[in-house]
């Protein structure tokens, strides 16, 4: 269960949460929507621990660990996961090894034995072949002169190799075609399981249609000013988010 | 001699003067082997150890760092041999799934009973460097002077007064040589010392062969070293070098030259790894005398406390239809300073001549710098040459991304920088050197992280 109390951050002493409380319990879907500026992508990368952020007050806890206290890396190995709204391109770095390398610090971390490459690439293959990933993609530098859908299965594929959680989905409907919303959707639902919390965060109603959330969260001015069921985001669609400006206020 | 003296004005200034002074008569070689050493020496002794007033040398200050001029080294006694090579296999073991022929040097001296002699291939033959001094064959003489190549150079002149250690190798026309030709530099680092070789690597007609230059020194001991390579690749010749010089202690230097003639339709591929240890400067000569020849000079360069290392090379293009390539990495890290000075010279007859350069360095603290300074000087009309320089941090960005992936910090940083330096190690094309770099760079980045 991920527990966000009275989250206060800013970054270069510009406060971005001001007050933000969220519990998203395992095995939910919880989708975060809100305008431009509202905090959404900092929310994501405090959680994950992205340098630069100063947390002033409030508390992050997976399944009762702070996560403030860790690192990014120490976070993920906690099993945080944070899929990227632009994931980045990793020049000679292969995707494989890359791979490897997150699998097995993880498991590092954990204190669990590393995989030998066969049952490595084993996984690495079912997974790929799920989400469409070609063979030579993963030959192939991370991400690099990767197209946006392609981009955003290998995040899918990452998440779905690490196991995390909870995993954040950062506007990851973004940049992305009806064919690849499809299939990034099927391959975070074959993911979806009693264990394991999401946020989705998302501009548009749209990913909710493929990714059906059982709750959504309204987030204006560094906080949630509405919760609701998964209606509420057919009604933002038509409503806007002129109403709940005012109220953040 | 008859050399004007100028007034030295550093005591290591003096001391070298002396020393020449006193080895004058018994290095190698005899009239015009002495008379090349002689002139040499009164150039240095006009110019002096270079310093920052002196433009090629602007950002290695070399009088200021050489504060005294250590012992030249001695022919190693028969002691000294045994032991170090009782101790070779330890120190300088032989590099994984390269099955090299090694020629050993012991303080830049030739020593034949260390070295693979039986195993040196047919149509190749190795001799010391003091031994071809002192037969005096002009041709060989000439060959090792490498007329108009860094001529004013007051360090190279330095080489070419006390050169006596260092091996010449002549690969015969047409050999095409299947192992690597391995020559392993060892110091005996009793005592600080410095140190002049010079070896000749002379290719003929299409011969082809592999020539890495590797490093076993360990030892705590400052050394200064001053050392050359020349290269003369005939026509159709085909070289694959791969230089790794040692990581001296913090108080040493070392100037290695590598000066070159390449003919026609030649190929040359170079590389240096340079790890720290002092301070280093790479400098190179080339001349394109051969149509439709090409040359790819690369190297990475790691550093960090107080290392310093220059990379300067003068590609020079005589004849036309020519390619030179150079591609340079910088990794700076503590109070580290990476320079790279590259000037491509196009004489009027050079056209088509296709040349470029670049430096490409990440510094990874506030106290360390990179200079770049690359020139064109362009005689003809219809050649395309470039240059490129980038000076970055690692991105934080991409440091983070590994991160959210479970990757701790020192190891995305370690990965982000290894795939940075194989981007230059990807030019050398023999596998198993490659492999051999790749290790090396690993193991400083390891250090570097812990």
């Amino acid at each position: 269960m991920l527990e966000i109390k009275n989250l206060h951050a800013e970054i270069d002493g510009k406060k971005i949460l001001n007050g933000l409380t969220l519990t998203v319990a395992d095995g939910e879907v919880a989708a975060i929507m809100g305008p431009n500026g509202s905090g959404k992508s900092t929310l994501s990368y405090v959680i994950s621990g992205r340098a630069g952020y100063e947390v002033t007050e409030g508390e992050v806890l997976l399944d009762g660990v702070d996560l403030l206290q860790l690192d990014a890396s120490e976070r993920a190995a906690k099993g945080v996961f944070l899929a990227f709204q632009y994931p980045l391109e990793i020049p000679g770095v292969t995707t494989m090894t890359f791979l490897k390398a997150s699998l097995n610090a993880q498991r590092k971390a954990r204190g669990e034995a590393a995989l030998s490459t066969p049952e490595f690439m084993k996984r690495v293959r079912a997974g790929a072949d799920k989400l469409g990933v070609a063979q030579d993609m993963l030959r192939r530098a991370l991400n690099v002169g990767f197209s946006g859908g392609e981009k955003k299965r290998m995040e899918i594929l990452q998440m779905a190799l690490l196991e995390p959680k909870f995993a954040i989905l950062d506007e990851t409907d973004s940049g992305l075609d009806i064919d690849a919303l499809r299939i990034v959707s099927e391959g975070v639902n074959a993911l979806r399981s009693p264990h394991r919390g999401f946020l989705v965060i998302t501009h548009y109603q749209r990913l909710l249609d493929y990714i059906v959330p059982d709750r959504v969260h309204v987030m204006s001015a560094g906080r949630i000013v509405k919760t609701g069921g998964k209606d509420l985001a057919l009604e933002l669609e038509k409503t806007g988010y002129a109403g709940y400006i005012g109220e953040a206020a | 001699m008859n050399a004007q003296v100028t007034p030295m004005r550093t005591p290591a200034e003096m001391k070298i003067a002396a020393d020449y002074e006193t080895a004058r008569a018994t290095l190698a070689g005899q009239h015009d082997v002495a008379r090349l050493r002689d002139n040499a020496f009164g150039l240095f002794l006009n110019a002096g150890l270079p310093h920052r007033r002196v433009e090629a040398w602007h950002y290695t200050d070399l009088r200021q760092a050489l504060r005294e001029a250590l012992p030249v080294a001695a022919v190693p006694s028969a002691t000294a041999v045994l032991a170090q090579g009782a101790r070779l296999e330890a120190l300088a073991p032989r590099v994984e799934g390269v099955d090299a022929v090694r020629i050993v040097l012991v303080d830049g001296f030739y020593i034949s009973s260390l070295s693979d002699i039986a195993r040196v291939p047919q149509g190749v033959s190795v001799r010391a460097l003091a031994d071809v001094l002192e037969e005096g064959a002009p041709d060989l003489i000439e060959a090792l002077a490498a007329p108009g190549l860094g001529s004013g150079d007051s360090v190279l002149a330095l080489n070419s007064a006390f050169m006596q250690g260092g091996v010449v190798i002549d690969v015969a026309a047409g050999t095409q040589v299947a192992e690597p030709i391995e020559i392993v530099t060892i110091s005996t680092n009793d005592e600080a010392q410095s140190l002049y070789q010079r070896s000749l690597v002379r290719l003929g007609a299409g011969a082809k062969l592999t020539l890495v230059e590797t490093d076993a020194t360990e030892g705590a001991q400052a050394e200064q070293r001053n050392v050359a390579l020349v290269v003369n690749l005939g026509t159709d010749a085909v070289l694959d070098h791969v230089f790794v010089p040692a990581q001296s202690s913090p108080a040493s230097s070392q100037v290695a030259h590598l000066l070159v003639t390449l003919g026609h339709g030649c190929d040359l591929s170079s590389f240096t790894l340079a790890r720290g240890g002092g301070l280093m400067r790479r400098q190179a000569f080339v001349r394109f005398d051969g149509e439709y020849a090409k040359a790819q000079f690369s190297g990475s360069n790691l550093l960090k406390g107080r290392d310093h290392s220059d990379t300067t090379m003068i590609v020079e293009h005589i004849a036309p239809h020519c390619e030179s390539r150079e591609y340079f990495k910088f990794v700076l890290d503590g109070d580290a300073t990476g320079v790279f000075q590259g000037k491509v010279i196009v004489a009027p007859g050079a056209q088509k001549t296709d040349g470029k350069m670049k430096s490409q360095a990440i510094l990874l603290s506030d106290g360390a710098s990179m200079n770049n300074k690359p020139e064109l000087e362009i005689f003809a009309d219809d050649v395309v040459c470039g240059h490129g320089a980038t000076v970055a941090q690692l991105d934080d960005e991409q440091v983070f991304y590994a991160q959210s992936r479970g990757i701790p910090k020192p190891e995305a940083e370690a990965m982000l920088l290894e795939a940075f330096v194989d981007e230059a190690t990807d030019y050398v094309r023999h596998e198993g050197l490659r492999d051999m770099l790749t290790a090396h760079i690993a193991v400083w980045l390891a250090e570097r992280r812990d």
